[in-house]
C-alpha cells in the first residue's frame, strides 16, 4: 500500500570464498549425530548386548570339565545382537530426518545430497569403528579375565584372537553403514530396520530351505555368515559344512553392500522430491 | 531475485504448478497469494530446490538453488512450521545448520535473540508450541543474514502480537534491500504486509500488480443488489457496460458500474432497489479472483 521508493536500498554483502562443502557436512552432521537422544540410547544397547552377553555366556563356561573350542568367540556372541543395535543407529541417523521433516532443513543447507550422505557415512562409519573395536577389545579382556585359570583360557597372543577383534569392530561399523545406506533408500524407520533384520536373519531362514546347491552358491555371501567367519579364530574355507569366504574378503563383499546402499541412495536422493 | 519461468509440477496426474511465470524484486515484500491447495509450497519447494519442476526453471539471481555456493547465507527459507527433528534443542538445530555453512556461533544466538528464543534455546523442540516452533523456523532463515528470505505461510500459528511482529520483520528486511517473498492463504494479511502480489489458482498465475492496484481494482467495484423484479436486471446491467451474477436468492454480484449507475438505471427500469451494498472486502476480491479455482472449496 505504500508507495515503493523508486531507488530502493540495494543489498550489497560479501559472501566468503568457496563453497559449502564436506568439510562443513561433517561439523554439521557431527553436531547432529550427538544431538538427538536415540544415539546414547543406541549405544548403550550396543554396550549392554556386546559386554553383558559376553560375560554371561563367558562365565557360563566356568567350571566346566572340558576345554572349549574358540572360546573367543563365545566371548564375542554378543556382537551378534550388537548390529541390530549399531544397524537401528544407522537407520535412524538419515529415516529420522525424513520422518520428522529435518531433511528439508539439511537439504536447504547442504543442496547437494551425495555431501550429505557421504558426511553422515563417515560420521556413522567413524563413530561405530571407534565404538567397536573398543568393545571387541573390552570384552575380550572381560571375557579371558572371566576363563583365567579354566581348562578354556585364551589369551590376546592366541592364533587369530588379534585378527577376530580387528575385524569385529570393522564387522560392526559395516553393519552401521548398511543401516545408514538402507535408510536413505527406503526413507522410513520402521521399514529399514525390518529390511535390516531381513537382511541379517530372515535370508539365512530362508536360504537353509532352499537345495543344497543354491545354499552352497549363495550363503557364503549373506551378512551373517561373513559375520560369522570374522567372529570365529579359524574357519578353514567351511561353515558347518557350506563354504564361506575368508573373513577379509567376506569383510570386502560386505563394504561393497555398503556402498551400493549408499551410492544407490544418493542417486535416488537426487532424482527425488524432499 | 527470484525469477521463475514456466514453473510446472506434476505428482502422477495432478497438476500442482501449471506453467507458472513470475517475477520477485529485492527490496520489497512480495507476497504469494492463493487459497490452500493452490500449489505455494510445492513452488516454495521448487525454489529451494526441494523438490524438481517437471519443467520450467526458477532461479535466485540467476542461479539455481543446488548451484549456490553457501546457501544459507544467499537464502534464508521458513518451509511449512516443522522441518525440524524434535528430540534436538533449538540451538543445537540452528547450530548444525550453521556449521553446514560456516556460520559463527554467535550468529545462532543472535538470531535466537531476534525471534525471542533465548531463553528456551536448550529446550528439545518437540516441547514447543506451534508459535515457537515458528519462530525458531524464522530464526534458521535469518542465520546466514541472507539476501533473499523466503517465508510459506509465516504467520502460522502466530498469536496477534506474533502476526505484528513478523510484519514489521518482514517490511525492515526489504526496507534493507533484500528480497521478500512470502506465501499467505490470508488476503487481509498480505494487504497490510506485501507492496507486490503473485496471486495463484490452482497452480495457475492469476495475477501479478501491486497490492495498491489490486486493492483499488477491488474495493470499489462490486455491489451486492437486490431489486424488486430481476429478471431484466442483468441484461440492462450488461447493456449498461457492467457484469452481473444472479445468486440462487435473486441477489445479484454486480461489478463494472458504481453505486450511482446502478441506482440510476433502477429508477430509469421503474424498479425497486431493496439492497445496494458495496462489496468493499479484500477477501471477496481475492475470493473472486480464485473463485473459480479453489480445487477442493466447499459448493457455494
Amino acid at each position: 500500500m505504500t508507495a515503493v521508493s523508486n531507488a530502493p536500498v540495494s543489498f550489497e554483502r560479501e559472501l566468503p570464498s568457496g563453497r559449502a562443502g564436506l568439510r562443513q557436512a561433517l561439523s554439521a552432521e557431527w553436531t547432529k549425530f550427538w544431538s538427538v537422544r536415540s544415539t546414547p540410547w543406541s549405544l548403550f544397547a550396543l554396550i549392554v548386548a556386546t559386554i553383558g552377553l559376553g560375560a554371561l555366556s563367558t562365565n557360563a563356561l566356568h567350571g566346566q570339565p572340558f576345554a572349549f573350542p574358540d572360546p573367543t568367540r563365545r566371548i564375542l556372541v554378543g556382537f551378534n545382537l550388537g548390529q541390530f543395535a549399531i544397524g537401528v543407529l544407522g537407520v535412524m541417523f538419515i529415516s529420522a530426518e525424513y520422518g520428522t521433516g529435518q531433511i528439508r532443513s539439511t537439504l536447504s543447507a547442504m543442496p547437494r545430497r551425495p555431501v550429505v550422505v557421504a558426511a553422515k557415512a563417515i560420521v556413522m562409519g567413524g563413530v561405530s569403528l571407534v565404538v567397536g573395536e573398543i568393545l571387541s577389545f573390552v570384552t575380550f579382556f572381560m571375557g579371558s579375565a572371566i576363563l583365567a585359570g579354566t581348562q578354556s583360557h585364551v589369551s590376546i597372543g592366541d592364533s587369530g584372537v588379534m585378527r577376530v577383534l580387528v575385524e569385529s569392530g570393522i564387522y560392526l561399523a559395516l553393519m552401521g553403514l548398511i543401516g545408514l545406506g538402507l535408510a536413505t533408500i527406503l526413507r522410513n524407520t520402521a521399514g529399514s530396520i525390518a529390511t535390516f533384520a531381513g537382511l541379517v536373519l530372515i535370508l539365512t531362514l530362508l536360504l537353509s530351505a532352499m537345495p543344497a546347491s543354491i545354499i552352497n552358491a549363495v550363503s557364503r555371501y549373506l551378512p551373517a555368515n561373513i559375520g560369522a567367519t570374522v567372529f570365529a579364530v579359524s574357519t578353514p574355507g567351511r561353515l558347518q559344512g557350506t563354504p564361506v569366504f575368508s573373513s577379509q574378503v567376506g569383510l570386502v563383499i560386505l563394504a561393497l553392500y555398503a556402498l551400493v546402499l549408499l551410492c544407490g541412495g544418493c542417486i535416488l536422493m537426487i532424482r527425488r522430491d524432499t | 531475485m527470484i525469477k521463475a519461468r514456466g514453473l510446472t509440477k506434476r505428482f502422477g496426474d495432478v497438476v500442482a504448478v501449471n506453467d507458472l511465470s513470475f517475477d520477485v524484486e529485492p527490496g520489497r515484500v512480495t507476497g504469494f497469494l492463493g487459497p490452500n491447495g493452490s500449489g505455494k509450497t510445492t513452488t516454495m519447494s521448487m525454489i529451494m530446490g526441494l523438490d524438481r519442476p517437471t519443467s520450467g526453471s526458477v532461479t535466485i539471481f540467476d542461479q539455481h538453488y543446488r548451484d549456490l555456493r553457501w546457501p544459507l547465507r544467499e537464502v534464508g527459507g521458513l518451509l511449512e512450521a516443522r522441518a525440524i527433528h524434535p528430540g534436538r534443542s533449538a540451538r543445537s538445530h540452528l547450530w548444525s545448520l550453521a556449521q553446514y555453512n560456516d556460520i559463527a556461533k554467535s550468529r545462532v544466538d543472535e538470531v535466537l535473540e531476534i525471534v525471542g528464543l533465548s531463553a528456551v534455546s536448550r529446550k528439545r523442540v518437540g516441547k514447543f508450541s506451534l508459535g515457537m516452533g515458528q519462530r525458531l523456523g524464522i530464526a534458521a532463515a535469518l542465520l546466514g543474514d541472507p539476501a533473499v528470505v523466503l517465508l510459506d505461510e509465516p504467520v502460522n500459528g502466530l498469536d496477534p502480537e506474533g502476526i505484528r511482529w513478523m510484519r514489521t520483520l518482514c517490511k525492515s528486511l526489504a526496507g534493507e534491500g533484500r528480497t521478500v517473498f512470502i506465501s499467505s492463504h490470508m488476503m487481509a494479511e498480505m494487504a497490510l504486509t506485501a507492496d507486490q502480489l503473485v496471486v495463484i489458482g490452482q497452480g495457475r498465475l492469476i495475477a501479478e500488480m501491486p497490492v495498491a492496484d489490486f486493492v483499488a481494482r477491488s474495493s470499489t467495484q462490486s455491489f451486492r443488489v437486490r431489486v424488486a423484479s430481476s429478471e431484466s436486471f442483468p441484461d440492462a446491467v450488461q447493456k449498461a457496460g457492467g457484469t452481473a451474477l444472479v445468486e440462487v436468492d435473486g441477489t445479484m454480484t454486480i461489478s463494472g458500474m458504481d453505486a450511482q449507475a446502478i441506482g440510476d438505471l433502477a429508477l430509469s427500469l421503474g424498479v425497486a432497489v431493496y439492497e445496494l451494498t458495496a462489496l468493499a472486502s479484500l477477501e471477496d476480491a481475492f475470493m473472486e479472483l480464485t473463485g473459480g479455482s479453489v480445487e477442493f472449496g466447499a459448493a457455494r
